[in-house]
């Protein structure tokens, strides 16, 4: 497929990994922010082209991985009352709650529905105007205007059967938060070339200006991967720190201001807590006052007491504390099959790309 | 979740109260919502994530990319002249 192929072709990739080993004199730890970069920095082999002193360390952009343990219990009670159809993105079926995964609903005659867009979730209440329709809106800045513009549609045509749960997470409060942190070992920032499509990386500037660490937005394509670790490694072999773009091609500066200016409509910045992590201040999204009415926490006002699995670790997974590999459970007491955490059901958490590829070599011209 | 794919706009609709299009996903084709991309024209390349067109993709930027690489001395010329003619799998 254009645009794909070019940006998976193994001689480009090898070559830009030479550039990489020739430019590298020292040891750095790169975090690659978004869960898609690092399954394909697994599947792809990325870490293994490059020079073993440079380190990646793969971050919280998991949205799956970080929903609150809390959120995703009210999604089971919600799912569990009568008339209700309960839609989600399919990554969200199998992750475990307190009471067991929204999966396991189904078989209990629970109707929890798989959705690819949020517009199918605005014509399931089309179709069902007497049962209750809620769109369990998850995501990073690059899904919220997809769900965004859903809640405005069914503002507009008045779908008083459709309502949303929000869990929004932003990616900049994310990535201060961990260098901010006096033991940070990160040196430099990989941004998620999508979140970017949208918001733009004007608010990066600030960041890599505060903590001296450079960020460079990047694509998710094993060519674009190795580009955006060169030019991380070029910044930092020559104690530069700034917001550079490796993924020019799709991202403006500027995002899109047409999906912003919906955001900006249909939500409000709020404080949110991330699984495994803990409340960042200012880290999501919530609707608008405007959009109130759709809220589905306040249409199904339920309460229960959620437990986490102590023996699971995805907390320090998600912060880059710990390698998959490293913790007790991995591959034994907690694999795809029967996970402990979030991050080994997502394809997208790092418990499930090191499970699923930690054995290949690097791999390029892979099938999509 | 941000798994975001290159379309091809192959036919936009703007009879639906909101502007919804179809794209090619070499050689599968799905209905996207344009409202995004309120500008974008019958055979340019958006970035589609959850049925959404979040993106154009410039192909001057991707073309200049390429190039870049070669300047570098880090892309083969015989990969460079293919690189522009390559269309679907």
């Amino acid at each position: 497929m254009k645009h794909l192929r070019e940006y998976r072709d193994g001689d480009i990739a090898d070559s830009i990994a030479r550039s990489i080993h020739e430019s590298t004199t020292r040891s750095w730890s790169i975090m690659e922010v978004c869960g898609g970069q690092t399954h394909s920095i697994m599947r792809y082999g990325i870490d293994q082209l490059i020079p073993k002193s440079i380190q990646l360390i793969h971050g919280p952009g998991c949205p799956v991985c970080v929903t609150p343990i809390e959120t995703i219990d009210r999604a089971h009670a919600i799912a569990e009352q009568p008339k209700v159809i309960l839609c989600t993105y399919g990554d969200m079926l199998r992750v475990p709650g307190s009471r067991g995964s929204l999966s396991g609903l189904k078989t209990r005659g629970c109707d929890v529905r798989t959705i690819y867009s949020p517009l199918q979730a605005c014509q399931i209440a089309r179709d069902n105007p007497n049962r209750s329709v809620v769109l369990f809106a998850i995501g990073f800045e690059t899904t919220a205007p997809a769900n965004a513009m859903a809640i405005k549609i069914a503002k507009t045509e008045k779908l008083k059967n459709f309502s949303v749960l929000v869990s929004h997470v932003l990616v900049p409060p994310a990535i201060e938060m961990i260098a901010s942190d006096p033991a940070c070992r990160v040196d430099a920032f990989l941004a998620a070339g999508h979140v970017c499509a949208v918001t733009g990386y004007e608010a990066y500037h600030r960041l890599a200006e505060m903590y001296r660490i450079p960020i460079v937005v990047t694509g998710f394509e094993p060519v674009d991967l190795l580009e955006g670790i060169r030019l991380a490694v070029l910044q930092l072999e020559r104690g530069q720190a700034f917001v550079e773009n490796a993924y020019q091609r799709t991202v403006a500066a500027e995002g899109n201001p047409t999906a912003q200016g919906v955001l900006k409509e249909v939500f409000q910045i709020t404080d949110r807590e991330w699984r495994g992590i803990g409340t960042i201040p200012s880290s999501g999204y919530a609707l608008s006052e405007a959009f109130r009415d759709f809220d589905a926490e306040v249409r199904f006002p339920l309460a229960w007491k959620p437990v986490e699995c102590t023996n699971c670790r995805a907390g320090d997974v998600l912060r880059g504390l710990l390698k998959p590999y490293q913790c007790a459970e991995f591959g034994k007491g907690c694999t795809p099959d029967s996970p402990l955490g979030a991050p080994m059901v997502s394809h997208e958490g790092a418990c499930a790309a090191y499970y699923q590829f930690s054995q290949l070599s690097p791999k390029m011209n892979a099938s999509p | 979740m941000c798994l975001a794919v290159p379309g091809k706009i192959v036919s936009i609709d703007p009879s639906r109260g909101f502007l919804m299009g179809l794209a090619d996903f070499g050689g599968v084709v799905a209905e996207v919502c344009l409202e995004y991309l309120p500008d974008i024209q019958l055979g340019e390349y958006a970035i589609v994530h959850v049925g959404f067109a979040i993106s154009r993709i410039d192909e001057g930027i991707a073309l200049r990319t390429l190039a870049h690489f070669r300047e570098l001395g880090i892309l083969k010329a015989d990969v460079a002249e293919q690189i522009p003619s390559v269309e679907g799998y």
